[in-house]
């Protein structure tokens, strides 16, 4: 049976067919869909899936359903395994029982994520297989393959994917979900699952022990291919989606009869494969995204089986270690290596595009209460005090001038904290939104308060993980897959890690906000205000609807709501007009000073 | 890396049957109408590949979808080479038009969509002409309507990307019939009449 499939939809199917009984994701592009399309299927296949509340969570839950010998998926974006990576690192130690995959997808270019570090060095440091699919058919045979990959090495695999994987379409051949599993069971162990270091060294050994079974393991594989011309002395070896750039590149180029190709889907990569390939030709073009992981392996590969060997690829400059490989890069490169005509560098845009077109970045949707809480907390604060912010839609208020830092999930207090210690002077409100809060916002206000930094913390609670589609998340009283759980108390959390000024104010109404931020501001000793409103899109998912605003003739032109930037305020010249996007929030009309927005009657 | 430079824009051997870009404003539908056309490929029996946006670009921002029909290798559809370019944005066709292929065909909504930049007052959105000059240099052909208007006329103005799917029909490998039933398979019952009048509106236009 053939589905047009999402690659992530594909990694879900793969997780069905393998049989899967927990799988655990916090959400992040390009990994999110993956959850959310087995989340409706959970009971229909008796599976556990959960939104948990961060990665390490969503691991070690994983991790826990292997060692019943079930079989198991954590997922998540590749910054998510940085979270991650505590129990990541010792699991490959203890190794698993039922098979484990971890499912981490990469973003070359940094689509939608603060840095593009490549997971195949993940799997390196902690010495476990990985799989690099290159498209969605792909994704589904190797989760599948992952999981009897990773009983059979009693290790975990990363399964790692990347932007144009997850988020490609393709005719992908399916199967029928698997049906029949084993009981659960947690076998006892202390010498295994108590990671003691008298228990640690002994493990470590078997680990380096199984690296030779990993690789005889990976050589016998389907997911490495190579094709030898006979009279050829040049060849290509690709990974990942980079070996279908580079097919196509051949093709076009009709160098297919003068080119051997080696594609690779493992790592370690295969070395029979390897040196075989290495002793054929005399010049080797390495094209793959990112690190050069693939490359530095060629490198020691040569050294052992063809010292002489000419390797291309990004020390020689021909394909770029950052952002994303496209076919245009890949066809020069293997172009240029064989001499033949290069074509133009294609231009970013048209000249005219260039000159003439208005930027059209991704904003704060109309009515979002966010842009409202930056709003008031400019003006309690000024612009001359200090906003260490998070991770999430917030982010795209940076031009109000509420933002003076992102760097991961969590970091706005506790990079607040030491700006604060450094000895820093001036007003400090750190903004996080109310998921990335129980993400790992957690420990860094227990740690402002215990530390004692004045500091003030704003919770931006639009009661879901707006920026990656609308999860869940413990505030919401709803699991992944939508029953009905306890809903925590943001207030309540805040006062319990020692917070004792704790507001919740709705930022819809400016004044009581700007009041609020105000009386953090002065407050003596550490302030938390949860600025509580609903993400407008599940407003208007839930029905909610409110009338919109327009402008009388009282408008002077002033630009003061023009400057708010909502999109559904237009400047035409002389007078400020409200267009058809406006939800009714009125936050515009309680700004403007010449009451010359009102509700439409 | 040094360039040899010979002027050679159209490759010899075809790597795809029908290569498109669907091109338009976050919330307008460009995955959707995207992923009909995948869907009728899928029954046609055709090998086919698209790279989506999704994420963070989608707030308003501008949004690109690859379309690959009979093709067997990545998504991306390399610059120069689309054999047509579906923009439901006048802006967006520009900005994207690098892509079109010098054989290639532009099927452009006219109705612009505002973005903040421009409704701030901080740029200006060029007229329609301007936008329009550079894109007829540099392809076959450009068909331009107000979708926008058709999908009201249609009974939605929501249906403004079936609209440019009726216009897009003459221009794919697929059979009409193949991307109606996929049409019928991807929207809720109660609005397939409305998204039907809107994909007959469009193919007029085509």
């Amino acid at each position: 049976m053939r589905e047009y499939l999402l690659g992530n939809a594909a990694i879900a199917r793969g997780i069905l067919e393998a049989g899967a009984r927990v799988v655990a994701s916090y959400p992040g592009t390009p990994a999110s869909e993956v959850v959310e399309i087995l989340a409706p299927l959970a009971k229909k296949y008796d599976l556990h899936v959960e939104w948990s509340v961060n990665e390490k969570a969503a691991l070690e839950v994983a991790i826990g359903s292997s060692w019943t010998g079930m079989r198991a998926a954590a997922v998540m974006k590749h910054v998510g395994l940085n979270v991650a990576a505590d129990p990541f690192m010792t699991l490959a130690y203890t190794g698993v029982r039922g098979g484990l995959v971890v499912i981490v997808s990469d973003d070359p270019f940094c689509y939608s994520s603060q840095n593009e570090q490549d997971s195949r060095r993940y799997a390196q440091f902690a010495c476990i297989p990985c799989l690099d699919p290159a498209d969605p058919q792909e994704a589904r045979d190797m989760t599948i393959y992952a999981f009897e990959l990773s009983e059979e090495l009693e290790l975990p695999v990363l399964l790692r994917s990347t932007t144009r994987v997850s988020h490609a379409r393709a005719d992908v051949e399916v199967g029928q979900p698997k049906e029949t599993r084993a009981t659960p069971q947690f076998l006892k162990n202390p010498a295994r699952w108590v990671a003691l270091p008298a228990h640690a060294r002994p493990r470590h050994s078997v680990l380096l022990e199984k690296q030779d079974a990993i690789k005889s393991a990976l050589e016998k594989s389907p997911w490495n291919q190579l094709v030898l011309q006979g009279r050829s002395e040049l060849g290509v070896i690709a990974s990942g989606i980079s070996s279908l750039y580079a097919e196509e590149a051949i093709k076009q180029l009709e160098a297919e009869a003068d080119i051997s190709f080696l594609r690779i889907g493992t790592f370690p990569p295969p070395e029979g494969l390897c040196s075989e390939f290495i002793r054929h030709v005399s010049k080797v073009m390495v094209i793959e995204e990112l690190e050069p992981v693939l490359e530095e392996y060629v490198e020691r590969v040569a050294r052992v089986h063809n010292p002489d060997i000419e390797i291309l690829g990004k020390r020689s400059g021909h394909i770029p270690r950052e952002g994303e490989l496209d076919p245009y890069i890949v066809r020069n490169a293997i172009a240029d290596m064989a001499s033949l005509p290069l074509v133009e560098p294609p231009s970013q845009s048209l000249r005219e595009a260039a000159a003439i077109l208005p930027p059209r970045p991704p904003a704060l949707c109309p009515g979002c209460g966010h842009r409202a809480a930056y709003y008031a907390m400019r003006e309690a604060f000024g612009t001359d005090a200090i906003f260490p912010s998070d991770i999430g839609c917030y982010t795209l208020a940076v031009d109000m001038g509420t933002i003076d830092t992102c760097l991961c999930m969590g970091s706005s207090i506790t990079i607040g904290c030491g700006i604060r210690f450094s000895g820093e002077e001036r007003d400090i409100c750190c903004s996080i939104g109310d998921s990335t809060f129980l993400h790992t916002g957690l420990p860094g206000l227990l740690n402002a308060v215990y530390n004692k930094a004045k500091i003030t913390v704003a919770i931006l609670d639009n009661s879901t993980t707006a920026m990656t589609g609308h999860q869940p998340h413990p505030g919401t009283g709803v699991t992944a897959s939508g029953d009905k759980t306890k809903s925590v108390s943001f207030e309540a959390l805040a006062r319990a890690l020692g917070a004792d000024f704790v507001e919740t104010v709705d930022p819809y109404n400016v004044k009581a906000t700007i009041e609020t931020f105000k009386r953090a501001r002065d407050y003596q000793g550490l302030s938390v205000v949860i600025v509580k409103r609903a993400c407008v899109i599940n407003e208007r998912r839930a029905g909610i609807m409110r009338k919109p605003f327009m402008v009388n003739e009282n408008c002077t032109g002033c630009r003061e709501c023009v400057e708010f930037g909502c999109p559904a305020i237009e400047f035409d010249g002389d007078s400020a007009r409200i267009n058809s996007l406006c939800t009714g929030c009125g936050v515009c009309a309680q700004i403007c000073p010449n009451d010359a927005i009102e509700m439409v009657k | 890396m040094k360039m040899k430079m010979k002027m050679k824009t159209k490759t010899k051997t075809k790597t795809s049957e029908c290569d498109i870009v669907v091109v338009g404003v976050g919330g307008q539908g460009v995955i959707l109408l995207s992923s009909i056309i995948g869907k009728a490929a899928l029954k046609a029996g055709l090998p086919v590949r698209s790279a989506e946006t999704h994420g963070m670009a989608h707030r308003g921002g501008s949004v690109i979808n690859h379309l690959r029909i009979g093709c067997m290798f990545g998504p991306l559809v390399p610059v120069g080479g689309a054999d047509i370019l579906v923009a439901l944005e006048p802006a967006e066709a520009l900005r994207y038009a690098h892509y079109l292929s010098k054989d290639g065909v532009a099927l452009v909504n006219t109705k612009p969509v505002l973005p903040s930049t421009v409704t701030s007052g901080q740029s200006k959105y060029p007229p329609l002409e301007e936008i329009l000059a550079p894109l007829q240099r540099i392809c076959r052909g450009i068909k331009t309507f107000d979708a926008t208007k058709l999908a009201v006329k249609a009974g939605n103005p929501q249906t403004m990307n079936v609209v440019m799917l009726g216009a897009l029909s003459k221009y794919i490998p697929l059979r009409e019939e193949m991307l109606i039933e996929s049409l019928t398979e991807s929207v809720p019952a109660k609005f397939l009449d409305v998204n039907r009048r809107a994909f007959e509106l469009g193919k007029r236009e085509g």
